[in-house]
């Protein structure tokens, strides 16, 4: 280690604080009295976990995880309505 | 079915770019993460959002053809992609290059097709009970 590096030092943080998230989602995933508790919980998860792949690319200086950040938010928002389409169908019946 | 704009709009916008990331990780798989079948993977994922957003007979028109075509024509080009080597004379699958282009861009196409078949085959047949 050669002396203080803000970035690095940035990054340690906002990892730790995003690992603190989703422990705290995964907490509400177990407990959640209702579904779409988990299914929120389920989301802000994803979303956290697109935030920690953001700051690895920017930790480590490789940009390839960004790729997988982006299907990631993809793929979140379309498993979210596919979640909301299900429990509206549930609702209704 | 009940439809929401918003979710239309929504749709307008990120199915030309899930279309688009899904042909970019098709083109760099074979030398950085990506592929064949993650590219498919997205590419059937735009078409899904489709059917969420329009609904499932909407989604099948705009993909044209039906999902079993895509997985037979993609297991087609998968295995031709191979007899290009053996006509050369070199052992079945070798990869032949010319320039960045070659034979197991071919392979990875096929693999892209068959996963979005087999991937919009399931979807749909389950979106439609």
């Amino acid at each position: 280690m050669t002396g203080f590096d803000p970035t690095l030092t940035a990054a340690r943080l906002a990892m730790g604080l995003l690992g603190a998230g989703l422990l705290v989602c995964l907490i509400r995933l177990i407990k959640g009295p209702s579904l779409p508790d988990r299914v929120v919980a389920l989301d802000l998860m994803a979303i956290l976990m697109v935030g920690l792949m953001a700051v690895d690319a920017l930790a480590t200086g490789h940009m390839l995880p960004l790729r997988a950040a982006v299907v990631v938010a993809l793929l979140a928002f379309l498993g979210t309505i596919a979640f909301a389409r299900y429990l509206e169908k549930r609702v209704s019946r | 079915m009940r439809t929401s704009i918003i979710l239309q709009t929504a749709t307008r916008f990120l199915q030309p770019l899930l279309l688009l990331f899904s042909f970019f990780l098709l083109l760099v798989g074979h030398n950085e993460p990506g592929g064949g079948f993650a590219g498919g993977l997205v590419a059937a994922a735009a078409l899904i959002l489709h059917a969420l957003a329009y609904g499932v007979d909407s989604a099948r028109r705009t993909l044209g053809v039906d999902p079993r075509t895509l997985i037979g024509a993609g297991l087609l080009v998968a295995a031709s992609s191979g007899l290009g080597a053996l006509a050369a004379g070199l052992p079945l699958l070798t990869g032949l290059w010319r320039g960045g282009l070659g034979t197991p861009l071919l392979f990875d196409a096929g693999v892209y097709l068959v996963v979005i078949g087999g991937t919009l085959l399931m979807v749909f047949s389950l979106m439609e009970e």
